[in-house]
């Protein structure tokens, strides 16, 4: 199981969390600071896993975005590099070439396709085609409301304007 | 349209919180837009009312917070549309977690979208429940899910089966409802049903054995044709990952398969062809690869025994370890480290490939295989495997090894098949990075060089070379010392000859060379040196030939800026100069170092009984109690008779004491400041005679080990006493220096007893500072032995009159005492003239304790108020 997901700048700052496990608020923050400070200080040659707390915390650095997972100290690391890389793929096909400002401007779609491949810590659904069409199936529904209340309140101004 | 509510769109905030300069812009942007929030919150603006949560959530990320929005969440789940309920539970799993009683509130809105026509809106409320529900949604929640789990569209099949994982971990009685749909999900085509599915039933296997022996019964068949399917499928682009088919579902097929065949043989059985398959036919090249290759093996090394595939299993765990990539070989190295209790020997025919994981440029790496290694050594490899690590130690990095010498350190003391080796190994150890070594175990080495008699001779020719060849490693420098001023005599004549070894020959000028190259060598520290100059002590008598070279090293070192040689070459000299007699005696060999006290030590476990025998008080005309004397005697007769080394077993450091090289009180500005380690630190007195300490402790210490001869005082006794002690440490300041003089002056035959019963007693000096003394006369009357009369006579040492002088004293309770007046209250100056006191003292405990008190003096002298205190624990001992 994956306890949580952090997505953390290479500066530090923090990107997305997502929580499977509970932590209390103090935790979380505590949990940000002490594996931001591990992680962005290890050098680049080392392996992609810290152990932290009894569990493990699998990295990777894409660019400039950290994405780490925690999982169960008898989980399998290989796999989760896997997992994230199979994030990383999805968000590249959803936008188009990802980059850590379309993460920031567009920080809850970030989350949108993270619950399309993780709910209760574990995978959803390993094809990314799967994932981006119904990342984008929703997206179009959420699109064909604004359409709808756009053109009731023009009708709205069209009909007050007569 | 509130003014504020209007506000700036998502994406200007987060560009105007990214142009911040610094923390407290950021703060106040924040800030505005918080408040304008709160405001549109409090006008219950629903236009903006997504917006607003989606800006909430991101100044969440920032650390802010936000528990004000929380509400605003649930309002948006519960209208009616699509956009407003997916920002709403984006907000409910960011904002909240399950242990707020907000959440509560949303169990209802998510019943009714669990059963929404719109099949996106109940794939938000699986996630949502899946991510954060608690025990009671839970419950609530259970029918719906378990409904869904055969739900028409898969998308939600597979939601509604993660939904179900958090579902019966939070409430493990539920598992029976689930087991049903779980195993019809097994059977689905659809990748993203089957994952969940299996990674459902794998988690109701965890939680009810009832479900486990359930899908044993009737899963086992078609999970392993899955996975024989899913290895075998020709290219689907879809799932395809570096070459293979869907890796995430093979992993978790081999996760429940384990699950499956773990204590079960029959289970075991259905799945060793696929296993072997899997873990024979799979791409090693790639990571996604190697992830289900680890997962087998991992599935192999549980299930129940099979020869055949572990041997595969451990051969590629093998091939991970000569993998390039750090990853693979630190899964490795991990997974080796379970393999280790399943089949060592298998994991033994890997020792090469791990000796070479020791020497990988990832620290991590190293670390694994170290600790590896170091499970990997039994008795009949310790000899290889050592010296591959020693070899290592060679050229290894600095800051590895500290790490890879405590490990070496251990192994040897472990397995060591002879002493000679272990010698042998901890020389090699020691002359490479002795600088790493802790203290206990150069300590544990002279203990077991003290023990191997026969080694005695060989170990110092040995340790005379290395030394000879390079003073670099203090730790090598100490146990060469040491064993030259032991076995010195062994070291020039060469005696205990071995066969392997090649003679040499040390003059006994080039050995006493040695000890001079330690003292003088500016590298070393204090301890070496003091060892050192012990060690030279110790060769006087030896080497007669070199006794006036020794005695002109040990004068030079008079003029040491450093406390503790000054003091220990004084003394030394001293000796050397005066007393003739009792030197080859005071630098007898150590009798030998007993090797259980010490490991029981190092175990943590202190002696329980402080032996106390041989101790015995005794008293000197001077009033002042000499406790240093006895044990003087003690070694006597440790030379004379076989009386046991008992108090060795004592409390604080072993081989410090042994050495009286505890020098933490060193750097103390004064020698009377010294901490006491009197009583328990027997040997210590034993070789640093005299020293402050151990002559200013006096009676009230060797009241309590006399008291403690019989009932066996337990060790916090005694650092009860050291610090009891301490206290009288400057009482006696001036007494000391004389009493370590008169030790050593007066008494030619030390076990002098004092034999005056006679009422008689000398005058004391009870308190000296560098303004005024106070002298005590003792009288009594015959007989009423218990009560003394005190007169105390005050001396002003000071250019300055005193005026108002008032002396106060206070005794314990088993003491009574009177004070009479004094014959004035102005002492004149420079000791011109005295104040004289009349004290009576009952101490209704005589013969058993001895008197203590403790006194203040207050005086006035050019107008400042002057107090001094003390204790005065130096009265003889009989009163």
């Amino acid at each position: 199981m994956i306890h949580f997901v952090l997505l953390i700048s290479r500066q530090g700052k923090v990107r997305l969390t997502k929580w499977y496990s509970t932590y209390s608020k103090k935790e979380r923050s505590k949990v940000l600071r002490e594996l931001s400070g591990v992680i962005l200080t290890r050098g680049p040659r080392l392996c992609n896993f810290v152990e932290w707390r009894g569990l493990k915390v699998v990295y990777k650095r894409y660019a400039s975005l950290y994405f780490c997972m925690c999982i169960d100290p008898d989980g399998n690391e290989l796999e989760i590099l896997e997992i994230i890389h199979h994030y990383v793929e999805v968000l590249d096909r959803y936008f188009g070439s990802v980059c850590e400002l379309d993460l920031i401007y567009n920080f809850h779609k970030a989350y949108y396709i993270l619950d399309e491949i993780l709910i209760s810590g574990e995978l959803q659904e390993s094809s990314k085609r799967t994932v981006v069409r119904s990342v984008a199936a929703q997206d179009s529904l959420v699109e064909a409301a604004k359409e709808q209340t756009g053109s009731t309140i023009s009708n709205i101004i069209a009909h007050a304007a007569k | 349209m509130n003014p504020f509510s209007s506000g700036t769109r998502l994406r200007d905030m987060i560009r105007a919180i990214r142009a911040c300069k610094t923390a407290a812009e950021e703060r106040a942007v924040v800030r505005k837009e918080c408040a304008a929030i709160r405001a549109a919150i409090n006008e219950n603006d629903q236009d903006y009312r997504h917006r607003n949560l989606a800006k909430l959530m991101f100044i969440h990320m920032l650390g802010y917070p936000t528990h004000f929005g929380q509400m605003e969440c649930l309002k948006l789940i519960a209208s009616t549309g699509f956009p407003e309920k997916r920002i709403g539970y984006l907000g409910l799993m960011l904002l909240l977690d399950e242990r707020q009683e907000v959440l509560m509130l949303v169990t209802n809105s998510l019943k009714q979208d669990l059963n929404h026509s719109n099949q996106y809106i109940v794939g938000l409320a699986l996630c949502a429940l899946g991510n954060i529900s608690s025990a009671e949604m839970a419950r609530d929640l259970a029918p719906d899910v378990e409904r869904l789990l055969q739900f028409r569209d898969p998308n939600i099949r597979k939601k509604a089966a993660l939904c179900s994982i958090r579902i019966i971990k939070k409430v493990p009685d539920l598992a029976e409802n689930f087991m049903n749909p779980a195993s019809s999900l097994l059977k689905e085509k659809h990748h993203g049903v089957l994952i969940t599915g299996v990674q459902l039933c794998t988690d109701l296997c965890k939680v009810s054995s009832e479900a486990l022996e359930y899908f044993r019964e009737n899963c086992i068949e078609g999970l392993v044709k899955t996975l024989r399917d899913i290895a075998n499928s020709p290219y689907s682009p879809e799932y395809d990952i570096a070459g293979i088919t869907d890796p995430f579902l093979h992993i978790r097929l081999l996760k429940l398969l384990r699950i499956l065949g773990q204590g079960d043989a029959g289970a075991s059985d259905c799945m060793t062809d696929i296993l072997a398959q899997v873990a024979s036919r799979t791409e090693s090249n790639k990571n996604a690869g190697n992830a289900i290759l680890y997962e087998c093996v991992e599935t192999i090394m549980s299930i129940e025994d099979n020869g055949g595939l572990r041997v595969l299993a451990i051969n590629i765990l093998g091939r991970f370890l000569s993998n390039r990539d750090n990853n693979i070989r630190y899964v490795g190295l991990n997974m080796l480290m379970k393999a280790i209790m399943v089949d060592a020997k298998a994991v033994q025919r890997h020792r090469a490939t791990i000796l070479e994981c020791v020497k990988d440029s990832d620290a991590s790496i190293q670390k694994r295989a170290l600790e590896l290694v170091y499970l990997l050594v039994n008795e009949s490899n310790v000899k290889p495997l050592t010296k591959e690590l020693i070899e290592y130690l060679e050229v290894s990095d600095q800051e590895f090894k500290g790490d890879i010498t405590a490990k070496i350190c251990s192994l040897v003391e472990k397995f060591s098949p002879a002493k000679i080796w272990y010698i042998d190994q901890m020389l090699k150890v020691l002359s490479e990075a002795g600088n790493f070594v802790k203290d206990e175990v150069w300590h544990a080495l002279i203990i077991v060089i003290s023990n191997a008699s026969d080694l005695h001779g060989y170990t110092v020719r040995a340790l005379y070379r290395v030394f000879q060849a390079s003073t670099e490693q203090e730790s090598l420098v100490r146990v060469a010392v040491w064993c030259v001023g032991e076995y010195g005599d062994m070291l020039v004549n060469n005696v205990g000859m071995l066969d392997i070894e090649e003679p040499i020959t040390v003059t006994e000028s080039d050995a006493v060379d040695a000890m001079e190259v330690a003292i003088k060598c500016q590298r070393l520290g204090l301890t070496t040196k003091a060892m050192a100059l012990i060690a030279l002590f110790k060769l006087s008598s030896r080497f007669p030939s070199c006794s006036e070279r020794i005695k002109d090293i040990i004068v030079q070192n008079k003029r040491s800026l450093v406390l503790e040689l000054q003091q220990r070459s004084i003394e030394f000299s001293c000796i050397l100069q005066k007393h003739q007699n009792i030197r080859s005696a005071l630098v007898e060999r150590m009798p030998i170092l007993d090797e259980k006290t010490f490991s029981g030590k190092k175990a943590g476990s202190l002696p329980t009984a402080v032996s106390t025998s041989s101790i015995i008080p005794c008293n000197l005309p001077n009033g002042i109690g000499k406790p240093a004397a006895a044990p003087i005697g003690d070694l006597l007769d440790l030379s004379s008779d076989d009386a046991p080394p008992a108090p060795v077993s004592s409390g604080g450091d072993f081989l410090q004491d042994l050495l009286g090289v505890d020098l933490s009180p060193a750097s103390a500005p004064s020698g009377t400041s010294q901490s006491p380690k009197t009583g328990t630190d027997v040997l210590l007195d034993l070789l640093s005679i005299g020293t402050s300490p151990s002559v200013q402790s006096s009676s009230s210490a060797i009241d309590i080990l006399s008291s403690s001869h019989d009932n066996k005082a337990p060790v916090s006794n005694l650092n009860g006493l050291a610090s009891h002690s301490s206290l009288s440490a400057n009482a006696t300041s001036p007494a000391s220096s004389a009493g370590m003089m008169d030790l050593l002056d007066g008494t030619g035959a030390i076990t002098q007893k004092h034999e005056e019963n006679g009422p008689a007693y000398p005058s004391l000096v009870a308190y000296e500072s560098s303004t005024l003394r106070m002298t005590f006369n003792f009288s009594r009357q015959p007989g009423n032995p218990q009560t003394t009369f005190i007169q105390a006579t005050f001396t002003n040492l000071s250019p300055n009159v005193y005026n108002d002088f008032l002396f106060q004293a206070a005794v314990p309770k088993f003491l009574q005492l009177h004070l009479d007046p004094a014959s004035s209250n102005t002492l004149p100056a420079s000791g011109n003239g005295s104040i004289t006191q009349c004290l009576k003292v009952t101490n209704t405990q005589h013969g058993k304790k001895s008197l203590v008190m403790r006194i203040r003096i207050a005086y006035k002298t050019n107008d400042k108020d002057v107090l001094e205190e003390g204790q005065i624990n130096n009265f003889p001992r009989d009163l």
